[in-house]
């Protein structure tokens, strides 16, 4: 189906000088890179944990470990999803036991991913702490649990009838995020 | 991982009428089933609230222990059956059974039963999602799938490879899915064992990619994978070979067999074994066996089986438009399912 877009509200510079400055409010507010655990969302939370832990590696010689969530078989919507998913691995290497975790993913709306995310990550152990990192924030008044992201890339206040398309290289053909719109006349 | 087609059926009945894309989804599925059994907590959530019914009109450790697990692995509340077959008359009790069970609302019912065509009978006549755990001699579709997933694991794939399979295969449904499996996804399958127990007849379905052989050491010639198949006296009410001793002279897999095979080949099981019949102690604990691979396999193919099935919804299946199934051991001749 194709959508309407509305806005560019990021490129690719863009997205790496905010991952940047997330890397430097992470280490800062961790005091290093000792104790840290990125997880990325799959899937486009793990390029982005990925990159980021490139930048911390810049800034603190240490590059923190990332691990991976699928969150498909951790969904609270399973029975009024239509088609099956495709499910993918989790992969959590070395022990979470006692490491700060960030999770990290592209866009922060419901909640309910995240909700989903932390549900699984208890169940590979206990974490000293756990910290989240969205590249955007859609806003506090779509939120249906109380979560709220530690690091924030862009707060992009939206309707309910946008949806924030976050592409990068590893995925799609360009870098950048747009805000699309569902074009008023389809029905389906 | 490219599925162009998913799986998205109601019941799993047997393999021969899924296609190429529905199995390779069920296999990319359970390989990622397969991390959650290393965990330490070796549950997640996604069928918490769901029922799961193990209907076994047959006895069976494996199978039973294995769906059970994985329906637990997944959160579902999994409920055992066990009927004995030899104190009822087998028709009525199967449909009463049935309808007793529907009437406490299971959201999966797991049967394993001696009449071929069982579980499409209950899939025909009830509402619940039907999973075949082997119904005589017709299928086994499950143990297809986890020994397809123990060949790609060892392999990396299944196309191109040259499976050998030896024994009872008239008797077996292990070997009559594995059959369908395998030349679905683009093996050659080289069938070997006594005259009596694998028809000449099945040399009608060599342009599937089947070939049938007299002697196993042709039969294992170049195989990449060799999958001995259990004796089963109970499916025998007529001698069809004069005794396990002679059966083991000609056809029990022994190590000098292997050196036929291709260099780095695989030997599997689907057990329980004989021992010193089908397939000789040394080969069954030798390095080329992964008969207890196929064990843990078993529990990841089972999680995603269930998990695409008692979970969400399903494309409406019409169970009448499926193929009829025929008791090919009864009928004693060559058709393969």
């Amino acid at each position: 189906m194709d959508f309407i877009e509305k806005a560019r509200i990021m490129d690719g510079p863009r997205i790496n000088r905010a991952l940047a400055r997330l890397a430097s409010e992470i280490v800062e507010e961790n005091h290093g890179a000792g104790d840290l655990y990125l997880v990325g969302i799959r899937r486009r939370g793990v390029p982005l944990a990925e990159r980021m832990a490139d930048k911390i590696a810049d800034l603190e010689g240490d590059r923190p470990p990332v691990g991976v969530v699928d969150i498909t078989l951790y969904r609270d919507d399973l029975s009024t999803v239509g088609a099956k998913p495709i499910v993918n691995r989790t992969e959590l290497p070395g022990d979470i036991e006692s490491r700060n975790i960030v999770l990290i993913d592209d866009v922060l709306y419901t909640g309910r991913t995240i909700r989903a995310a932390l549900d699984q990550l208890i169940d590979f152990g206990r974490p000293r702490r756990v910290q989240l990192a969205v590249l955007i924030d859609r806003g506090k008044e779509h939120r249906e649990l109380p979560i709220q992201a530690d690091y924030i890339g862009k707060l992009v206040p939206t309707k309910k009838s946008e949806i924030i398309k976050v592409m990068l290289q590893e995925f799609d053909e360009e870098e950048g995020v747009v805000i699309v719109e569902r074009p008023p006349e389809e029905t389906t | 991982m490219t599925t162009d087609a998913v799986f998205n059926r109601k019941h799993l009945l047997g393999i021969r009428e899924l296609e190429a894309g529905e199995i390779t989804h069920l296999l990319d599925t359970a390989e990622t089933f397969r991390e959650i059994s290393k965990r330490d907590i070796k549950k997640v959530p996604a069928l918490r609230g769901r029922t799961v019914i193990n209907l076994f009109f047959e006895p069976s450790t494996r199978t039973r222990t294995s769906f059970e697990i994985a329906a637990k692995r997944l959160s579902a509340d999994a409920v055992n059956v066990s009927v004995s077959t030899s104190s009822v008359s087998k028709g009525e009790t199967l449909m009463d059974t049935a309808r007793n069970l529907e009437a406490m609302s299971p959201d999966c019912i797991v049967v394993r039963h001696s009449m071929a065509g069982a579980p499409q009978q209950l899939a025909r006549m009830g509402n619940s999602p039907i999973v075949n755990a082997g119904d005589g001699s017709h299928e086994h579709p499950t143990q297809a799938l986890l020994d397809a997933l123990t060949i790609r694991e060892y392999k990396g794939r299944i196309e191109g490879l040259k499976v050998a399979i030896i024994g009872d295969v008239l008797h077996s449904r292990v070997a009559r899915s594995n059959i369908h499996l395998l030349t679905k996804l683009g093996a050659t399958v080289c069938i070997a064992g006594p005259g009596t127990m694998v028809p000449a007849e099945f040399n009608e379905f060599v342009e599937t990619g089947l070939r049938v052989e007299k002697r196993i050491e042709d039969a294992i010639e170049g195989a990449d994978v060799v999958m001995v198949l259990r004796i089963q006296r109970e499916r025998q009410d007529t001698a069809f070979f004069p005794s396990m001793r002679e059966y083991a002279v000609h056809y029990g897999l022994r190590r000098h067999h292997l050196e036929r095979a291709a260099p780095d080949a695989i030997v599997m099981h689907p057990g329980p074994m004989n021992r010193g019949i089908e397939i000789a102690s040394e080969v069954a604990d030798g390095s080329s066996s992964l008969i207890l691979d196929q064990v843990t396999n078993g529990v990841a193919v089972r999680m995603a089986v269930l998990y695409l099935i008692a979970g969400g919804s399903h494309a409406e299946v019409d169970v009448d438009k499926l193929a009829p199934v025929e008791n090919q051991a009864k009928k004693q001749k060559g058709s393969i399912g």
